[in-house]
């Protein structure tokens, strides 16, 4: 396939393969303590486990899972929200095929389905405005979910209803933004992770400046990074060699799509629509200060939540699950007492099993039951 | 026979509830449609029930195969392919791959108020086109009408026999180490196809369903390898699905070869485009067979040798399971490995 095989080219993956050993093995010279590269996006940790890349690292350098996949970090009252939107007769919900599967307190919008409930998957907020105006007499409702990379299209799709005067159309917004979330992670005691690889497609809307705080306060490098198996190993290349040598700069590896300053129509966009809303709870890290959006004022007539007054729930997590402690990189899946035995694909509690982006979810299908390949 | 010459169809041409009550318009539509399709005799008495004389059976064979499938499929026509197609060439394909002769079809109609007649006919159609085409018959059948919104259209369930030729022991847990597998085929055209077909996707492809009948092609196979291992058709859950259950049946270690797989660019580029892996996608004219390691020259070039088989590929072989644990890995291009595991649930395209 042009355009894409040439970013998985075995010859290529070999010399970074042995430039990567060359490195680790320098840097393990003066350092006993593995080097902890956290990947933020899901999409990376997809890449990772799908070419089973971390079967051929060093012994001393460790991936960690960060918390860059939207569904997984989805909390599982804001499921039981939805599952109460959902469950009105005059609504068609509709979602993201992943967002079906993760389980709040109430089950699944799938078994909520199975219930009677008008849940539909869709591609895109558009397939969802045009379920509204194709069925006039229906409420769609539109799970708006994601990072700065779907919130630009769904701020996009809130504003052509507003200009068409599409009244039956309207979102739950559960858009969430990952720099404060970096923030909080960096500036926990504990948190062992000494480089990150930077998220592609967020960083293809907000750019690379955002990052600049990581190394300036933080003293990690950053490599913004593409999502084939070359791209992730340069981009880890490219993480080891700042720390041999005791940098910490922002370095952007995706260079054939992330500008430094994003993408500013789509930035533009966000910020017609949306604002910051105060507090924002992510499954396993908790509530995190300015990490989630909100529809602004003037948009309020489509926000889901004030047409269906839905009163917010909150529900603790399922306690034998520590997808905390896998989203911030303090243990590995197959540690969770819960991995494999309460928690799997088949009937995931804790929301990392459920997606394919999800750390638990790609230890478990890649790797095996046991973590053992 | 025009549509309006059938009794309780109207002016539009749709399927009323009168069309599975029993009396004359039932009577119409089976005579006008399916008999006309499917018998060689439409003008013969109809019995309630196929008879087979058994002394031609038994000289097809020692032993009966027999098996059942329902199928519902949206959209009910697609490139490649109808919902007739996939009901003949699954049930055909069930009982060929584990050696067997098809002999006849039965096929039960759940047809939903309002379909349009024109719809069933091309269905009709293109089953009896098929089932010739597999050298089978449809010998009995049976329809059913149910108010507009309690089915999807339309749903078919066949069910098939077949004569198991003398001799042929084909089983899923046959495998034994040293043994490889080999697949007649590109992989996951059917999914992909489908998956463009539903038309929400605005994908610009050209891309058909691999439907089709595969009893000649195991047979050219069982006559140039007798003691194939093993024979599965990959249709739900993909080749993922029948590795696992190979692994799992045989008790061995499955090790696969991923730059063997064949798969079309097409369904790469929609797999790509949708975070879906053609391991897992349905095939409907694909079978991965397991035959022994010095069988594997002349299965491939049997194989080859047929139109269905012209792709076939060594894909990977069976080794002794690690610590008694039977599982499928597969070697990626960067010498890597990974575990493929049994397909759960339905796979839901990802956020990003």
């Amino acid at each position: 396939m042009r355009f894409v095989d040439e970013f998985r080219d075995p010859e290529l993956a070999d010399r970074l393969f042995s430039e990567i050993a060359r490195v680790a093995e320098r840097i393990g010279r003066t350092r006993t303590r593995p080097v902890t590269v956290m990947e933020v996006c899901g999409g990376h940790t997809h890449t990772i486990f799908r070419y089973a890349l971390e079967t051929r690292m060093p012994e001393n350098v460790e991936f960690a899972h960060g918390p860059g996949c939207p569904v997984c970090v989805l909390p599982m009252g804001r499921i039981d929200d939805a599952i109460a939107i959902a469950r009105r007769p005059e609504v068609i919900f509709t979602t993201f095929g992943d967002a079906m599967r993760v389980p709040g307190a109430q089950g699944t919008l799938l078994q909520a389905r199975a219930a009677g409930a008008d849940v539909r998957m869709v591609y895109s907020p558009l397939d969802a405005l045009a379920l509204a105006r194709a069925n006039p007499e229906r409420q769609v409702v539109f799970f708006a979910l994601g990072f700065e990379t779907t919130a630009p299209s769904t701020a996009l799709t809130v504003l052509r209803a507003a200009a068409e005067g599409i009244g039956n159309f309207s979102i739950m917004c559960q858009h969430i933004t990952i720099i404060p979330t970096l923030r909080a992670l960096l500036s926990q005691d504990d948190f062992r992770v000494d480089g990150f690889i930077g998220p592609g497609h967020v960083s293809m809307v907000i750019g690379t400046r955002p990052y600049d705080f990581i190394a300036s306060e933080f003293h990690r490098p950053l490599v913004v990074a593409g999502f084939e198996p070359l791209d992730i190993l340069q981009s880890l290349l490219m993480v080891l060699r700042q720390v041999d040598a005791c940098t910490a700069r922002i370095e952007n590896q995706y260079a054939r799509v992330v500008y430094a300053d994003g993408n500013p129509a789509a930035m533009a966009a966000i910020d017609r629509v949306y604002e910051t809303r105060p507090a924002c709870e992510w499954r396993g890290l908790g509530t995190i200060a300015g990490s989630g959006l909100s529809l602004r004022p003037a948009w309020r007539a489509f926000d889901a939540e004030q047409r269906f007054a839905v009163t917010p729930h909150h529900v603790a997590d399922p306690g034998a699950c520590r997808c905390g402690d896998v989203l911030t990189g303090r243990i590995r899946p197959t540690q969770c007492p819960a991995f494999g035995t309460s928690c799997t694909p088949d009937c995931p509690s804790g929301a990392l099993m459920v997606s394919s982006e999800g750390a638990c979810a790609a230890y478990y299908q890649y790797q095996g039951q046991k973590g053992a390949a | 026979m025009s549509d309006h010459t059938i009794p309780g169809v109207g002016a539009d041409g749709r399927i009323t509830l009168a069309h599975g009550g029993g009396g004359t318009a039932m009577r119409a539509l089976i005579d006008g449609v399916f008999l006309r399709a499917f018998s060689d005799n439409p003008a013969a008495p109809q019995e309630d029930q196929a008879r087979f004389a058994m002394a031609d059976l038994a000289a097809l064979g020692d032993r009966l195969a027999f098996t059942t499938d329902s199928f519902v499929v949206d959209p009910l026509e697609f490139p490649g392919g109808d919902i007739g197609t996939l009901a003949v060439c699954g049930t055909v394909n069930d009982l060929a791959v584990g050696g067997a002769r098809p002999v006849a079809l039965s096929a039960a109609f759940i047809l939903a108020e309002g379909l349009d007649l024109a719809v069933v006919r091309r269905i009709a159609a293109s089953m009896a086109a098929c089932a010739r085409a597999a050298g089978v018959r449809i010998v009995t059948g049976d329809t059913k009408v149910v108010p507009r919104g309690a089915c999807d259209g339309l749903f078919v369930t066949t069910t098939g026999i077949g004569v198991i030729r003398p001799g042929c022991a084909i089983s899923i847990a046959s495998g034994r180490p040293g043994d490889v597998v080999i697949v007649n085929g590109t992989l996951g055209d059917h999914g992909a196809a489908i998956l463009c077909a539903r038309g929400d996707l605005a994908l610009d492809v050209t891309l058909g369903s691999d439907c089709a009948p595969l009893n000649g092609l195991t047979e050219a196979l069982l006559d140039a390898v007798p003691d194939v291992r093993c024979m599965r058709d990959a249709t739900r859950g993909g080749l993922a699905g029948v590795l696992t259950e190979l692994a799992e049946a045989s008790l061995v270690t499955v090790r696969i070869d991923e730059a063997a797989l064949p798969v079309r660019p097409e369904v790469a580029g929609v797999c790509e485009i949708l975070g879906l892996d053609p391991l897992y996608l349905a095939n409907e004219g694909k079978l991965a067979a397991v035959v022994p390691a010095a069988a594997a020259d002349v299965a491939l070039a049997a194989m080859r040798a047929h139109p269905l088989g012209r792709d076939a590929a060594v894909i990977g072989r069976l080794e002794t399971a690690a610590s008694g644990r039977s599982a499928v890995h597969l070697a990626n291009r960067f010498g890597g490995q990974r575990v493929v595991s049994m397909p759960s649930g339905e796979q839901l395209p990802r956020i990003c």
